[in-house]
């Protein structure tokens, strides 16, 4: 198994390079540093002038990909490229366009991020499996039928109206929690509260039905047959054989979610005011600054890299058939 | 004069195309049995009267003009520079008729205090009666019997139609009788007792209120049909033939063709979709920006930008349907009628085109449809953020965007809000019900 995660590992070192490319593609050679200078500085009326030192500013007036002028290793290491995206790598981020560190930024924004994304991901899954499984125990009855029904319906509201009206029923027709917000420590559960549970709310109609059907198809398996045939409660077919068994299919979608977590959710967070990350990135691409927005497609993706060896790894743990190789 | 948008161009090739299917279908019976299936669940029928009602107005908004402008005596004819559709001539007394700001639904004073002056000469401080809504009225005392009265006739009209409606559904159920005529009855019955009603009172009145700018809302929420319509639609025209290709080629080909095509959708896939969305988008519109002379209206101009977000979304998002795909395909090439194929040494095209095709059409049929309602969802999410459509295009998450701040004013704006979630919402639903419907039609085991 060690040598597996190693091979995995490495795996996902060209995966990141292809990552890289796709940013230098995107953000350097559809539009050159002169188009992003102009953008910054408003784009009618820039003398040259204030576009190169706009650039010189950000070390964006390096050659894209090969240096001719520099001597040695600087040939290569003297560009665009390198400065900008090869150092990725080694998780030196630089500054955003308004010259802030945004390693710093993104270490002091992580945990808010994980303060509101970690309690929706384990209190959504429960919320869901409990739910799933209710709608499994009562097939074909009644309750299923309009659980079922209750889960499309959710499916298909927006989740700007979860939150739209979450904001407006609690805080200010009820007043219970503040509208938006973020306190440091334990006060911070006041503005939590509300988001948690908008991000569960939202979250229960798609995640319910595809748990729901998971557990239908486990529950007409031969071996539900033969437990029910020797006598055992429904309840414990369920609680013991179906929901153990229906783990792998529920964990491929889970685990690859939960390193993104810190990435936290873009929406919620920036609609309650959250200093996290996601509120990061909204007011990144808002504010149009390339440089933040590049560091977090970077390290989505590693995020993501490192879920994915996680849903394997978990896999061994749920079912001891599975060997890694 | 004429106006040909690309998006137009591109909605009406797929409206043709989708009606080309639907021949093709019905005289195929492999493809026929499963749409039968599909047209029998109740769900279904329902959904596909929502759903062709909002068809129908994305395809009326997709025929754009020129106005001619009057002509005075000897000059040439002239044409305003603003584009029009179709649409928009059928509900041109919606559309001329704008506030100055906010006012509730139905109301006939302004949302806002202002000063007035009154005919004395004296100015006064007070919410100022509408230009439009209401101003039939002379007396305000007289509205609740006309809005009353409006609504009955609307009622009125709709019942009758109805009535006609019933009577020819009688005679198709007799000759489908395996068809649920009654849900899409049901689905029409309720279209027409709230359609009816608000036409009638959108000739005096706004039905849904004015924005902040005073125009319709109900105008803006037909308006931006179209928008959900195109994102949902042409992005999956984008996506199909990218995913379809290199999805079938890793199954089939194996080896390093495989291995280069999981690595692309690897590394698309790990990029976080919003963001990878986010960049493109930017990056576009800074090339937008700093290139207007490729444009000649703004209207032009928007609907580059929201065809390059359709393009942009399908080319983020083919990698789900790659991946189904490619299992799909890796099974199929073990069956014995491919080996057969391989055997009798036909060529690797004319399998692919021939044999395993036609076998993994289900899969794409079902992933467009499932596909479509997650789409109109994420075009409101995405104008939040501010990498949706041009500010000028009418859509969803435009309305939204602008009017959720007002949910801090005392009283609150919530029209504007309520009109746009809720259309959304009738879309929405409905697709999801009737991709569940093609999903158990055509393959109850596959799952998304």
């Amino acid at each position: 198994m060690f040598a597996y995660i190693v091979r995995r590992i490495l795996y996902a070192i060209p995966i990141l390079v292809g990552v890289n490319l796709i940013t230098f593609a995107l953000f350097f050679i559809v539009n050159t540093p002169d188009d992003m200078a102009r953008m910054q500085l408003g784009a009618k009326r820039v003398t040259p002038e204030a576009i190169e030192k706009w650039k010189a500013e950000r070390g964006y007036d390096l050659p894209l990909v090969w240096n001719a002028s520099a001597e040695g290793s600087a040939k290569a290491t003297g560009t665009i490229f390198f400065q900008k995206s090869v150092r990725l790598f080694v998780f030196d981020f630089g500054f955003s366009e308004d010259k802030r560190d945004i390693a710093g930024e993104i270490r002091a924004r992580m945990w808010p991020s994980l303060a509101l994304a970690l309690p929706v991901f384990l209190v959504g899954l429960a919320v869901c499996i409990t739910f799933a499984l209710l709608m499994a125990f009562f097939r074909a009855s009644y309750l299923d039928f309009w659980g079922v029904v209750a889960c499309v319906a959710m499916m298909s509201i927006s989740t700007l109206f979860y939150i739209i009206g979450g904001q407006y029923l609690a805080s200010k027709i009820w007043h219970l929690v503040p509208i938006s917000g973020y306190a440091g420590g334990l006060d911070a559960v006041r503005f939590l509260i509300l988001p948690v549970v908008i991000g569960v709310v939202g979250g229960i109609g798609a995640s319910s039905r595809w748990y729901r059907t998971l557990f239908l198809e486990e529950m007409g398996k031969d071996y539900v047959r033969t437990a029910r045939a020797k006598g055992l409660t429904e309840g414990v077919v369920l609680f013991r054989h179906v929901l153990k068994n229906a783990m792998i299919p529920i964990l491929t979608g889970v685990v690859v979610v939960i390193p993104t977590l810190f990435l936290g959710s873009l929406l919620m967070e920036s609609f309650f005011g959250i200093p996290g990350l996601g509120s990061y990135t909204i007011d990144a691409i808002q504010a149009q600054d390339f440089s933040v927005v590049r560091s977090m497609v970077f390290i989505g993706s590693v995020f993501y890299i490192v879920g994915l060896i996680l849903t394997d790894i978990s896999y061994t743990v749920v079912d001891p058939r599975i060997r890694l190789e | 004069m004429p106006v040909i948008l690309v998006t137009d161009v591109l909605v009406w090739l797929l409206a043709a195309a989708a009606t080309g299917y639907a021949f093709y279908c019905r005289r195929h019976p492999h493809l026929a049995v499963p749409w039968a299936r599909v047209f029998r669940s109740t769900a279904a029928m329902a959904s596909v009267v929502v759903l062709g009602v909002y068809v129908a107005l994305g395809l009326l908004d997709s025929l754009h003009f020129r106005p001619e402008l009057e002509k005075k005596d000897g000059e040439q004819k002239a044409y305003s520079s603003e584009v029009l559709s179709v649409l928009d001539l059928a509900l041109s007394h919606l559309r001329g008729r704008s506030e100055k700001t906010y006012s509730a639904p139905l109301a006939t004073r302004s949302f806002a205090k202002e000063q007035i002056e009154l005919p004395d000469g004296r100015q006064l401080r007070d919410f100022p009666r509408l230009r439009f809504g209401g101003a039939h009225l002379q007396d305000e005392g007289e509205w609740a019997g006309d809005v009353a009265k409006r609504m009955l006739t609307g009622i009125a009209v709709a019942a009758a139609l109805l009535f006609l409606i019933f009577l020819v559904m009688k005679i198709i159920r007799k000759r489908r009788p395996e068809i649920p005529w009654s849900a899409a009855y049901a689905a029409i019955a309720v279209l027409a007792l709230l359609a009816g009603p608000a036409a009638a009172l959108s000739s005096g009145y706004h039905v849904l209120g004015t924005d902040k700018v005073g125009q319709d809302i109900f105008y803006l929420a037909l308006k931006s049909v179209r928008t959900s319509l195109v994102i949902g639609t042409l992005t999956t025209l984008v996506l199909l033939p990218v995913g379809i290709a290199l999805g079938i080629a890793a199954g089939y080909f194996k080896g390093w063709i495989d291995d280069v095509i999981q690595y692309l959708y690897t590394t698309l896939n790990s990029i976080p979709g919003v963001l990878l969305i986010a960049a493109a988008v930017l990056m576009m519109q800074v090339y937008i920006d700093l290139h207007p002379e490729m444009f000649q209206t703004a209207v032009q101009r928007a609907d580059l930008r929201l065809l390059f977000l359709c393009i942009i979304l399908g080319l983020t998002s083919w990698t789900g349907l790659a991946r189904l795909l490619r299992g799909e395909a890796l099974k199929l090439s073990q069956l014995e009628y491919i080996q057969a194929a391989h055997a009798f040494g036909v060529r690797d095209t004319r399998i692919l085109a021939r044999h395993i095709l036609p076998n993994v059409s289900h899969i794409v049929i079902i992933a467009m449809v499932m596909d479509f309602s997650g789409l109109v969802l994420a075009e409101a999410v995405l104008s939040y953020v501010g990498v949706g459509v041009d500010p000028s295009t009418n859509s969803f998450g435009t309305m939204i965007n602008a009017a959720r701040m007002e949910m801090a004013r005392e009283p609150v704006v919530w029209w504007a809000l309520a009109t746009a979630f809720t259309f959304m919402f009738a879309l929405v639903l409905a697709a999801n019900l009737f991709a569940d419907a093609v999903r158990d039609g055509f393959d109850p085991r596959v799952r998304m």
